[in-house]
């Protein structure tokens, strides 16, 4: 088991590389330079000049890259060009906390609504209560979440007054502030999630509950909640599980939207303002963190099925 | 003392606005403690008629008549939640499929455990203790390191034994094997069911052996009921049908199966055409597309049971040499 998560993780690092290289040639195939971003029409040809050299963006791309490349095998990510010279791992370092509280909470509340929801619809197949969580499944997916999280800026924010409508407090100045902030924001991106799960378990229990140990364990009198919960569930799961990893990945690039709604600095706003500016090493430092949190929740969701079927095993 | 008595059974299947009945009016009974078998093949109704007296019947059954009296009482009067009681406590099953008959995800022990807490009213560690013994019982060594082993560590026969040892975690009155050996080797089959007619004696429990083989039943069952498109073709003492049938489908089910005591020359005879189809209407005794000594009567009337055999011309010890 250990050796095999050393593997994975060794394996993880390379995919990481491979991505951080293409990122830094892909970002500066994209039309414009930091030095036009900075300067718009102001700056004359000399200053223009100045400060490419400055920047060191005339150098020989591979020279660029094997500079930038050996720093971040050192752990150093650059600079930011904009942010007065910013380390861009101190700009990530102050997003992260924001986007993962918002993927977590937004992950809770997919799961909390999902599980139940499917659960409950694949027992009572073709019922009213099948019919009304099939159709908040297909409202939920045929909401945009930027769309959502504005309605619900509008309903509880701007006329309720019950919540507040922008900005991120930290978990250290208390857990109702911190949780106040992100209870919108999560509902905009959980609830594609949730409809998406609940889908996935409703039909994954299905095929469970025809099974053969279904039936038996039927035949031994257990009441219908037991047979559901302790025979049905767990492996309803297994595929199940996949999917939640995904969506995991997945919340951290629905945030990027959300978090512009709600003005919360996180990394998707810390990507998008990176690629306005061209700041080439803030893009390929946030794209590699984006990466890192979809190759850890693939491994996470490998050991996962270890964990919820005895029949796979690592080595 | 008749511990189930089954009367004037008629299962039908309703889909898709199609309706065709594939157990009718079924009758029988079964003494407690006593080895009964059902003989039939494939679409006779003999697993259905099993799967109702459990009350486990698929969503698209329905059982339009007759009544499943067990102790005394109409099981197809209970309430589902006292239904719900009596199983695995008064009557349990043990399933044709060992190999995906037990839950994968969860170990042998839990499995065992959950039916004596549900049923027995055991806790913690005596229904453990008593999961141990169990499986001693049906010949699981090592059975304390076996509890926490899972389903796929085990063998086909071995998983067979632990659902025998389910099926009689809370010393039920009846149980009901539906083909309990059909999926495993045949070195295996005698094993499981010396061990199930072991298990049934000691412990006085009632057993249905549910099985498409008439040659095993003589071994284990004292009474046999031949079944045939949902009806009871035959019955009677295990030795006098295996001996001298008197159905022509009974006939036919003894002749495709090998036997020690007939010369070796002797080609197995298949019975001709396909077992019935429920959809089909077939008019008269449901046997005689298939029967080689059908005659006019045969095609239009219904035979009637006599209670040994339901047949217009049933073999006698003459014509049954000469067919």
């Amino acid at each position: 088991m250990g050796s095999y998560i050393l593997r994975r993780l060794v394996g993880s690092a390379l995919v990481m590389l491979a991505v951080a290289a293409l990122v830094f040639f892909m970002i500066r195939l994209v039309p414009g330079d930091p030095v036009a971003a900075m300067l718009a029409d102001a700056g004359s040809e000399e200053a223009r000049e100045a400060l490419t050299r400055k920047l060191g963006l005339d150098q020989p791309l591979v020279v660029q890259f094997w500079k930038w490349f050996t720093g971040l095998l050192q752990g150093d990510l650059g600079v930011s060009i904009f942010g007065n010279n910013q380390p861009v791992s101190t700009i990530l370092l102050e997003a992260l906390p924001r986007t993962m509280s918002l993927a977590f909470l937004s992950f809770v509340i997919a799961l909390v609504i999902a599980i139940p929801a499917g659960i409950l619809s694949a027992t009572r197949r073709n019922t009213a209560t099948d019919a009304t969580v099939s159709l908040f499944a297909f409202l939920g997916l045929s909401m945009p979440d930027f769309w959502l999280a504005i309605l619900l800026i509008i309903v509880f924010a701007a006329n309720l007054q019950w919540l507040p409508a922008i900005g991120y407090v930290p978990l250290s100045e208390g857990l109702w502030p911190w949780l106040s902030h992100l209870i919108l924001p999560s509902i905009a991106i959980g609830t594609g999630f949730s409809a998406i799960i609940a889908r996935m378990i409703r039909s994954s229990m299905l095929e469970v509950l025809r099974a053969d140990y279904m039936r038996t364990a039927a035949s031994k009198g257990l009441p219908m909640r037991v047979q559901m919960l302790r025979h049905a569930f767990p492996n309803a799961l297994i595929p199940v599980v996949t999917v939640i990893g995904i969506a995991f990945a997945l919340l951290i690039s629905g945030a990027v939207v959300v978090e512009n709604v709600f003005a919360i600095k996180g990394l998707g706003r810390v990507l998008i303002q990176g690629i306005q500016n061209r700041d080439y090493p803030v893009v390929q430092g946030a794209v590699l963190v984006v990466s890192a949190f979809f190759v850890l929740s693939n491994l996470v969701v490998d050991l996962l099925y270890a964990v919820i079927d005895p029949r796979i095993r690592y080595s | 003392m008749t511990l189930l008595d089954i009367e004037n059974l008629t299962i039908k299947l309703r889909k898709h606005g199609v309706e065709a009945t594939l157990v009718e009016s079924l009758s029988y009974e079964v003494e407690a403690g006593e080895t009964l078998a059902i003989v039939g093949e494939s679409g006779s109704g003999k697993s259905l008629s099993s799967l109702a007296v459990m009350g486990l019947l698929a969503e698209d059954l329905h059982i339009t008549s007759g009544s499943i009296r067990f102790d005394g009482v109409d099981l197809l009067e209970l309430p589902s939640e006292e239904m719900r009681k009596r199983r695995g406590r008064d009557i349990s099953m043990v399933f044709q499929e060992p190999m995906t008959s037990l839950n994968p995800v969860r170990t042998i022990g839990s499995q065992i455990t959950e039916s004596i807490e549900e049923n027995m009213g055991l806790s913690g560690a005596e229904a453990r203790a008593r999961a141990v013994a169990l499986l001693q019982e049906v010949g699981v060594s090592d059975a304390e390191q076996r509890m926490r082993q899972y389903p796929h560590h085990f063998s086909g026969g071995m998983r067979q034994r632990v659902m025998i040892a389910i099926a009689l975690a809370a010393e039920p009155k009846l149980i009901i094997a539906d083909e309990p050996t059909t999926a495993l080797d045949v070195t295996i089959q005698a094993q499981i069911l010396d061990l199930m007619a072991r298990i049934c004696r000691d412990h006085g429990t009632a057993l249905i052996l549910i099985t498409h083989n008439l040659g095993v039943v003589a071994r284990y069952a004292r009474r046999v009921n031949v079944m045939y498109g949902g009806r009871i073709v035959e019955s009677g003492l295990a030795r006098a049908l295996y001996y001298a049938p008197r159905h022509p489908y009974t006939q036919g089910l003894l002749r495709s199966v090998p036997r020690l005591d007939r010369p070796r020359s002797e080609p197995l005879e298949p019975i001709a055409g396909n077992p019935v189809d429920p959809f089909a209407r077939i008019t008269g005794c449901r046997f005689h597309p298939r029967c080689p000594h059908a005659q006019a009567v045969c095609t239009t009337t219904v035979p009637a049971f006599d209670g040994q055999v339901a047949c217009h011309f049933p073999l006698s010890d003459e014509t049954r040499e000469a067919s």
